[in-house]
C-alpha cells in the first residue's frame, strides 16, 4: 500500500456542556482516540449508531470543531490552521445527509455549485467558473439547462446530485460523505451510490463514507470502521468484517439489520438489550459492556485497547485468535 | 367478515395549485389478529391512507370511499364518535413518540387519564393497569418510572411507552406509522420484536406502515405495496418476497442493499424519480420508470387483479415468475 | 452583488421559480391581501398627486368658509376646519407625512435591526451576549422621556420624529432577526458554507439574511402601521409635527375637539388612517400565509 493520503492519529473531540452559572461545566467526549488512514481512491466506511461520534469525526477533519488531542495529516502536512485559513478546505469536501436542507433555498443551483469556486479559487475568470459549474452539473447527471432553478424544484435524489456537484467542483482529494443516502428512497439510493463510485474512479477520490446502514457501507467500502460511543470497536477490510465480525457490537449490529427475506427473520437470533448510553455518563471500561451479552467483570474495570487479531483491529478483551476462525462458522 | 374493510379509499388535498390526489382508490381488508404491512416510498400515499381512516388528515384533506369497521363506516362517523373509536378500538403510534406524548405531564398521568376516561377505572386501578402495561412492553422497573416525564426516557423507551399507552384500552387494531424509522438499528430490532410479541399476546391486528421491506419481512403476514397513491401489488409475504409479479416490487426488492452481497459491481436501483404530486400521471404511476411498459400503461392505470389466491397485481405486463 | 451563475446565459437555461415568486403567486390568490394592496396603492397615489389638483393649499385660510361641511360647489370636498383650511388637502398632506414617517422609520429600524441582529446571532458567544445586553439596556429607557428630551434639546422637528421612532423600533427588529439567525445557523446549508470556508460576513449576507427576509417582511408590514400610530400618538400629545404642517394623527386630534359641532373634521382623516392601518394588517397576514405555506 502506498503512503496514506489522509492520516488520523489518536484524535479526540470534546464539548463542554454548561451546567448553569455556579456549577462546573461537564465534558462530553464525542470522539475518543480514533485513528485511521485513508489512501487515494480508497473508501473507508464508518458505521455506528447515534452518538457514536461518526459525524463529529467528519466535522473535526473539516476543521469545524477543535481537537482535544491527536494529529491529522493530509499528504504528510498537518491539518492545523494555527490561526489562519484552513489550507485544506479545497482538498477536503463534504456531502451532507439531508439533500434539501443542505442547499440554501434562496440560491439557484448555479449559484450553489459556483460558491466553492468563488470562495476557494477566486483567481478563476467568470467564464472559467461557468464552464466548470456546467461541466460538473453534467457529470453528476443534471442538465446544464437547470442552472437557474431552485433546490425546491428538484426531487430528493436530484438535490443530492447538486450537493455532490458542490462538493466536487473544487476538485478535492478527500470527500467526507455524511450519511449521503439515508434520507433517500431505497430505489433512489442506488443511483447516488453508483454515481459516487463512478466519480471516485474518474477523479481518484478518497471517500470517508459515514452511515448507519451496514449493507450500503458493505457495498461501497474497501475497509470499514465500526464505532461505538466515540471509540473504535473494530476496523478491518470489508469482506473480512462481514464474514467474520469479531467485536460483539459488530455482531449485534449485523444481527439487527432487518432482512427482506421472510425465511430469515431476525427474531430467531439474539438481539442486544437496552439503548445506547448517554455520552455524558459513559460506562467505565468498555463502552459496550452495559449491553454486551458476553460482558465479564474485567470489561467494567479495564477499557480494552485496539489490538490485531488476524487482519482485524478489535477493541475487546474477549476476542482471541481462535474467535477469528470460529466466527466464520458461526 | 373482515375486521376492517376498506373500499376504494381516495384522499386528496386542496392546495393553491389545485386539488392534489394523494391516494387514488385503495382497497384492502384486515383480518382479526393479522399483521398487515403497507410498504411504499415517500409520496406513495401510505401514511395518508391510514390517517384518512383515523380521521387525522390535515385540514385541507378530503377522503372518500368506504371503511367498514364493526358495521359502521369510519369515513362517515361524526368527529365525536370517531374520537371514541380512536381511543378504544383503534390506536396509532407514530415515528416520533414525542409528537403524541405531552412533555409537561408524567407518563403516569397520561396513561391513567386514558383509562379513567374510556374505561371508568378508579385512579388506583388505572395506575395498576398502567404498570402492568409498561411491564408488558418490558420497561424495567415500571412502577418507579411511571412518575417520570417523557423526556427522561431514551428514544427506544419512549417508543415502548407509546406502545404501552396505545394498548391500554386493548384496541382491536394497532396502526404503527414508521415506528422504528427514528431509532437505531439495534433498538429497532427490539421494538419490532416487541410488536410481534404484543400482537400474539393481545390478539391485536397490526397495520405497519414502513418504507423498509426488511421491517415488513420481520413482522407482517401480508403486504400491500403502494406507489404514487395506488396499490401496485398485495399478497402474502411469500407472494411479495419470493413470487412478486410486479416490476415495481421487483425493482424495490432488488434495490435493497444486502449484507450478504459481495462488494463491487453496481448497486441495482430503479432509474428515474417518483411522479410529481402536482402533476399525477394519467396511467400507471410507475410507467415512466418501468422496463416492461406497454402502450396502454400511459393512458389507463391497470386494475388490481387477482393472479393467485390472495395475490393481487396491478400490471398489464402480466409478469410470470 | 453579482455571481458567476448570473452571467451564465449561453445555454437556453430554464427559468427557476424562486421561493419569492412562489410566495408572490400565493399572495395573489389571497383576495383580502390583494384588495388591501390595491386600496393602499390607490391611497398612496392619491396622497402624492391629489394636492396638485385641489384649488387650495394646505395652509390657506378661506375666511369666507370657516368650519363648513363638505361642499362640492366651493371645492371644499371634505369641508373646512376651524380656521377655514381645506380638510381634503390637509388630509392628503397629513397622509404624506404619516406614510413617510411610517416608511422611513421602519426602513431605519429594518436596516439597523437586520445588521445588528444577524451579526449578534451568527457570531454568537460573547459578542452576542454583549450586543444583546446593549439592546436590553436601551429597552429599559422610557420612550416618552426619550422623545421629550429630544424635543427639548433640538426643538420640534419632523426629522427628530423619524430618529426617535426608528431608534426604538430597531430593538424589536434586532431581537426577531437574532432569533431567526440562531435557528438558521444550525441549518445544514450554513454548515456547508462554513465547511467551504466562506467568510462570516459573506455567510450572513448570502445565506442568513435572504432566508430571514420572509419573517422580516411580515414584521415590516406590521411595523409600519404601528409607527403611524406612534406618530399619531405623539401628535395627539402635541409632540408631533408642527402647525401648519400636519399628519393624520394631528388631524384626528384637531377633529376630536370639534367632533360634536363639525364631525367631518374628524371623520375624513380618521377613515383614511383606519383604512391604511387595516390594509397594512391584511397585507401582513397575507404575506405570512404566503411565505409560510405549512398546509401544503
Amino acid at each position: 500500500m502506498n503512503a496514506p493520503l489522509l492520516s488520523v492519529r489518536d484524535v479526540a473531540v470534546e464539548f463542554r456542556i454548561p451546567e448553569g452559572v455556579f456549577r462546573r461545566s461537564r465534558v462530553l467526549r464525542a470522539v475518543d482516540g480514533v485513528s485511521f488512514d485513508l489512501a487515494r481512491g480508497e473508501t473507508l466506511g464508518v458505521v455506528g449508531e447515534s452518538g457514536c461520534g461518526k459525524s463529529t469525526l467528519a466535522r473535526a477533519i473539516l476543521g469545524l470543531v477543535p481537537l482535544a488531542r491527536g494529529i491529522m495529516t493530509l499528504d504528510g502536512q498537518s491539518l492545523d490552521s494555527g490561526n489562519g485559513e484552513r489550507w485544506w478546505r479545497k482538498d477536503i469536501q463534504v456531502i451532507f445527509q439531508d439533500p434539501l436542507a443542505s442547499l440554501n433555498p434562496r440560491m439557484t443551483v448555479g449559484e450553489i455549485v459556483a460558491e466553492p469556486l468563488e470562495t476557494l479559487m477566486p483567481e478563476l475568470s467568470r467564464r472559467e467558473m461557468e464552464t466548470r459549474v456546467i461541466s460538473m452539473m453534467e457529470r453528476v447527471g443534471l442538465s446544464s439547462t437547470q442552472v437557474n432553478r431552485y433546490p425546491h424544484e428538484f426531487s430528493g435524489g436530484q438535490c443530492q446530485r447538486i450537493g455532490i456537484a458542490r462538493a466536487l467542483v473544487s476538485e478535492p482529494r478527500v470527500v467526507l460523505c455524511d450519511e449521503p443516502v439515508s434520507a433517500l428512497d431505497v430505489s433512489i439510493q442506488a443511483q447516488i451510490v453508483n454515481l459516487l463510485t463512478d466519480l471516485q474512479k474518474e477523479m481518484g477520490l478518497a471517500l470517508l463514507f459515514i452511515a448507519h446502514d451496514l449493507a450500503v457501507v458493505r457495498h461501497i467500502s474497501h475497509r470499514v470502521m465500526v464505532m461505538y460511543l466515540g471509540q473504535v470497536a473494530e476496523t478491518t477490510d470489508a469482506d473480512t468484517l462481514y464474514r467474520r465480525p469479531l467485536h460483539p457490537y459488530t455482531r449485534a449490529l449485523m444481527a439487527a439489520v432487518p432482512v427482506p427475506d421472510p425465511g430469515r427473520r431476525a427474531r430467531d437470533v439474539e438481539i442486544v438489550r437496552g439503548d445506547v448510553p448517554s455520552l455524558l455518563a459513559p460506562p467505565s471500561g468498555c463502552p459496550f459492556r452495559t449491553r454486551c451479552p458476553l460482558a465479564v467483570a474485567r470489561c467494567a474495570a479495564e477499557a480494552p485497547a485496539l489490538r490485531m487479531v488476524g487482519k482485524t483491529a478489535v477493541a475487546c478483551h474477549l476476542v482471541d485468535g481462535a474467535d477469528a476462525g470460529s466466527a466464520a462458522s458461526a | 367478515m373482515s375486521l376492517l374493510d376498506v373500499h376504494d379509499l381516495k384522499v386528496s388535498f386542496e392546495t393553491n395549485d389545485g386539488l392534489l390526489p394523494a391516494v387514488q382508490g385503495v382497497s384492502f381488508a384486515l383480518e382479526e389478529g393479522e399483521a398487515l404491512g403497507i410498504v411504499g416510498e415517500s409520496g406513495s400515499g401510505k401514511s395518508q391512507t391510514v390517517l384518512a381512516l383515523m380521521g387525522l388528515l390535515a385540514d385541507n384533506g378530503v377522503a372518500s370511499g368506504k371503511a367498514e369497521f364493526e358495521g359502521q363506516d369510519l369515513l362517515g362517523l361524526s368527529p365525536a364518535r370517531l374520537n371514541r373509536v380512536r381511543g378504544e378500538k383503534i390506536s396509532m403510534i407514530f415515528q416520533d413518540p414525542m409528537t403524541s406524548l405531552n412533555p409537561y405531564l408524567t407518563v403516569a398521568s397520561q396513561m391513567t387519564e386514558v383509562l379513567t376516561l374510556h374505561k371508568d377505572m378508579t385512579r388506583r386501578e388505572a395506575r395498576q393497569e398502567a404498570v402492568r402495561m409498561l411491564d408488558a412492553v418490558h420497561i424495567p422497573d415500571a412502577s418507579s418510572r411511571l412518575d417520570r416525564y417523557p423526556h427522561e426516557f431514551s428514544g427506544g423507551m419512549r417508543q415502548r411507552v407509546m406502545i404501552a399507552m396505545s394498548l391500554l384500552c386493548r384496541p382491536q387494531i394497532l396502526i404503527a406509522d414508521e415506528p422504528t424509522t427514528a431509532l437505531d438499528v439495534t433498538v429497532q430490532a427490539q421494538i419490532l420484536r416487541l410488536l410481534d410479541e404484543i400482537r400474539r399476546e393481545f390478539r391485536t391486528a397490526v397495520i405497519l406502515i414502513t418504507h423498509d421491506l426488511g421491517v415488513v419481512a420481520e413482522v407482517c403476514d401480508r403486504v400491500i405495496v403502494m406507489y404514487g397513491g395506488r396499490v401496485m401489488e398485495s399478497g402474502s409475504l411469500h407472494h411479495i418476497f419470493q413470487g412478486s409479479r410486479h416490476p415495481y416490487t421487483r425493482g424495490l426488492l432488488a434495490s435493497v442493499p444486502r449484507l450478504d452481497q459481495e462488494r463491487g459491481g453496481r448497486l441495482q436501483g430503479i432509474p428515474g424519480a417518483p411522479p410529481s404530486l402536482s402533476r399525477p400521471p394519467t396511467g400507471c404511476p410507475f410507467e415512466a420508470r418501468c422496463a416492461y411498459r406497454l402502450d396502454r400503461c400511459t393512458s389507463v392505470p391497470p386494475p388490481l387483479k387477482e393472479r393467485d389466491r390472495g395475490h393481487r397485481v396491478a400490471c398489464y405486463a402480466e409478469l410470470i415468475l | 452583488m453579482s455571481t458567476a451563475a448570473e452571467t451564465i446565459t449561453g445555454a437556453p437555461a430554464e427559468k427557476g421559480r424562486s421561493l419569492w415568486i412562489d410566495a408572490g403567486l400565493r399572495l395573489k390568490r389571497n383576495r383580502a391581501a390583494v384588495t388591501a394592496a390595491v386600496i393602499l396603492a390607490f391611497m398612496t397615489v392619491l396622497v402624492v398627486v391629489g394636492p396638485w389638483f385641489s384649488p387650495y393649499e394646505y395652509d390657506f385660510t378661506d375666511w369666507d368658509r370657516i368650519l363648513i361641511p363638505p361642499d362640492i360647489a366651493s371645492g371644499h370636498l371634505f369641508g373646512t376646519d376651524g380656521i377655514g383650511r381645506d380638510i381634503f388637502v390637509r388630509t392628503l398632506f397629513g397622509g404624506r407625512i404619516s406614510l413617510v414617517v411610517g416608511l422611513v422609520a421602519t426602513i431605519v429600524s429594518l436596516v439597523i435591526g437586520i445588521a445588528y441582529g444577524a451579526t449578534a446571532g451568527y457570531l454568537g458567544g460573547r459578542v452576542d451576549h454583549i450586543m444583546m445586553r446593549i439592546v436590553d439596556i436601551l429597552y429599559a429607557m422610557p420612550f416618552m422621556f426619550f422623545v421629550i428630551l429630544l424635543m427639548v434639546l433640538f426643538g420640534r422637528n419632523i426629522v427628530l420624529i423619524f430618529v426617535a421612532i426608528g431608534a426604538i423600533n430597531w430593538l424589536d427588529m434586532a431581537r426577531i432577526v437574532r432569533g431567526q439567525t440562531l435557528s438558521l445557523k444550525r441549518k445544514e446549508f450554513v454548515e456547508a458554507a462554513e465547511a467551504l470556508g466562506v467568510r462570516p460576513f459573506r455567510i450572513i449576507r448570502r445565506h442568513i439574511v435572504p432566508n430571514l427576509l420572509g419573517v422580516v417582511v411580515v414584521y415590516v408590514t406590521l411595523t409600519i402601521p404601528q409607527v403611524i400610530l406612534v406618530e399619531s400618538f405623539l401628535s395627539f400629545l402635541g409632540l408631533g409635527v408642527q402647525e401648519p404642517m400636519t399628519s393624520w394623527g394631528a388631524l384626528v386630534n384637531e377633529g376630536a375637539q370639534e367632533m360634536e359641532s363639525a364631525p367631518w373634521t374628524l371623520v375624513f382623516p380618521a377613515v383614511f388612517l383606519a383604512t391604511t392601518l387595516f390594509c397594512f394588517n391584511f397585507i401582513g397576514d397575507g404575506l405570512r400565509d404566503a411565505l409560510d405555506p405549512k398546509d401544503r
